[in-house]
């Protein structure tokens, strides 16, 4: 689906990305981990066309992401910012219509179709009754699910999620990640950056290690999460072990 | 929808009642009876006498405090939508120094009133275009140097304000500058409102097509792009047209203060945040808002209060009471 071909990206002189390659494949649950400023976000970025890049190729289904025409292109990719203080507050039934916006042209407005896929969408992650409270009065985990509601809207078959835990308490962390899980299930993909090897245990198939712009590497999360990867990402000791069947890292 | 309507009556009553206002007394029957009168249904007594208050006099100032009332609190929503921001006002982008110098400019060079007109509107427009010019320096944080190419372009056309005060006849040309300053809107004919009624009208009609793409841009510019819309395009277009539109203000009477900051924070009060019910709630209730303040500051005292007086001394407190009562994020 995306195949990444020798990526680069430098902001001025700085080299963010230095030769990137990868593949993502459909229902992947795919998880970018790496320390703070190693180009995660600047990688999926990219893979959303807000950044040019300097040399190298994004493909999305065989065709350069730069040939796409961006409303086709964003009726199948979804964007999920980090939570975010909204400046104005719309009401949470508006703002999942407003995936609705890449099918839209200038000269047509939101539709009883449009309103009922909007419905469906909250719907389908259980908040419903949250449509008619106000998005900025929301908890950081309502609105997370707001913004995962506005990407099914959308319709949309892959999820490109910045940190999607962040700032999120310890019980809406995994009730997040589960929602996740669970959607994968339906043929829906996932691109999601992460701080926490615990969290890509839990929910990923395959995860990147990027380190200093490169890929260090990549693969099965139960094969590449060991104490020498973290060691040379996050100069961290660390152990990996298991309870209840379920791999977990534990600093030590 | 029914509150729309339910603005829209309210306007037409108060414009009526605004029309029996003046000098010369009129009652609100009398009014109507000379509309049926024109719409050839009926009788009037003293038809000519009738036609030049209402038609020459009373109909071109009350139609222009609508649309300028308007227009200042549509763009008015268009910007602090754009700027992600509910503190900005139309002035943001130095439109309204811009196009009081120009008008200052036009009283010094010309005797003209349609000079002084075309030489305010011109520059106005040129305000933004030095805001939008600076604003490329950055590619990055567009969004930061449009507003501080605002700040620049203000300052100077500020300046240069000045500096035409400072250079205008004391005795003649400078108090008029001054009244102007303060917004006025003795000036406005028949003529000049049906010429500029268009442009106007057509402005805020494209903003109100245009209201849902406002919603999408406050989400800041990489999320905009994630839901398909082409965020420069657009956010150029509506700059464009809320600068033309309030630039026209200016045109017809001067600064006008507030009303494009305090009308739109009423209307989110009232109705919520969402720009596509916004939009035209902010251009009735503006309309209305300033149609009365245009009665106060003509009926008040015996001499007429320039209106910009009058929209910030009701304008802040008005606005204060609006933030009190801001509780959830930004209404």
């Amino acid at each position: 689906m995306f195949r990444v071909e020798d990526l680069k990206f430098s902001y001025g002189k700085k080299d963010i990305l230095k030769g990137v390659n990868f593949e993502i494949d459909a229902s992947d649950v795919i998880s970018i981990l790496g320390p703070n400023g190693c180009g995660k976000t600047t990688l999926l970025k990219l893979l959303l066309g807000f950044l040019k890049l300097s040399s190298g190729e994004i493909y999305f289904e065989g065709k350069a992401i730069s040939t796409i025409k961006t409303k086709s292109f964003f009726q199948r990719v979804a964007y999920t910012p980090q939570i975010h203080e909204g400046a104005f507050g719309y009401l949470v039934k508006d703002v999942v219509l407003m995936g609705r916006m890449p099918y839209k042209s200038i000269f047509s407005n939101f539709n009883e179709a449009d309103k009922k896929i909007a419905m469906q969408a909250l719907e389908t992650l259980g908040i419903e009754h949250l449509r008619d409270e106000i998005y900025t009065t929301l908890s950081g985990g309502q609105r997370q699910l707001v913004l995962i509601a506005r990407a099914l809207a959308q319709q949309a078959d892959i999820f490109i999620m910045d940190e999607p835990v962040n700032g999120l308490d310890f019980g809406n962390q995994y009730k997040l990640l589960n929602k996740i899980k669970e959607l994968s299930k339906n043929n829906l993909t996932f691109i999601k950056t992460s701080h926490y090897p615990d969290h890509v245990f839990f929910v990923s198939n395959k995860a990147i290690f990027l380190n200093k712009g490169e890929i260090l590497d990549k693969g099965d999360p139960n094969v590449i999460i060991r104490k020498e990867n973290i060691e040379k990402v996050y100069q961290l000791k660390s152990e990996v072990t298991s309870i209840n069947n379920r791999k977990i890292c534990v600093a030590i | 929808m029914r509150y729309i309507v339910g603005l829209i009556i309210i306007l037409i009553l108060v414009a009526l009642f605004s029309l029996s206002l003046g000098q010369y007394e009129l009652s609100i029957s009398q009014i109507i009876d000379f509309f049926l009168y024109k719409m050839n249904i009926g009788t009037v007594d003293n038809a000519l006498l009738m036609q030049n208050i209402i038609v020459e006099i009373r109909f071109p100032r009350i139609a222009g405090s609508i649309l300028i009332g308007a227009s200042l609190a549509v763009s008015g929503v268009a910007f602090q939508s754009m700027f992600k921001n509910p503190l900005v006002s139309p002035g943001i982008l130095g439109v309204l120094s811009g196009a009081s110098f120009g008008a200052a400019l036009g009283m010094i060079l010309f005797k003209e009133f349609i000079f002084i007109q075309a030489a305010s509107l011109s520059f106005g427009i040129l305000a933004v275009f030095i805001a939008l010019f600076i604003s490329m320096f950055n590619k990055q944080n567009q969004l930061i140097f449009l507003i501080l190419g605002g700040v620049i372009s203000s300052a100077f056309f500020s300046s240069l304000l000045s500096i035409t005060k400072y250079m205008a006849d004391p005795y003649d040309e400078l108090p008029a500058i001054v009244y102007w300053l303060m917004g006025s809107l003795t000036l406005i004919d028949k003529h000049t409102i049906y010429v500029i009624s268009i442009p106007i009208l057509l402005g805020i009609a494209s903003i109100i097509f245009l209201s849902k793409y406002l919603n999408i841009l406050s989400l800041g510019d990489e999320e905009a792009r994630s839901l398909g819309v082409n965020v420069k395009l657009m956010r150029s277009i509506i700059i464009l047209i809320a600068t033309l539109i309030s630039a026209l203000t200016v045109v017809l009477a001067g600064m006008i203060g507030w009303v494009g900051l305090v009308i739109p924070h009423i209307a989110r009060l009232l109705f919520g945040s969402n720009n596509i019910i916004i939009v035209p709630i902010a251009a009735l209730i503006g309309g209305i808002y300033l149609l009365i303040i245009d009665d106060l500051s003509r009926t008040m005292f015996n001499i007429e209060i320039p209106i910009g007086i009058l929209t910030s001394l009701i304008g802040i407190p008005f606005f204060a009471y609006a933030l009190k009562n801001t509780k959830k994020g930004w209404g």
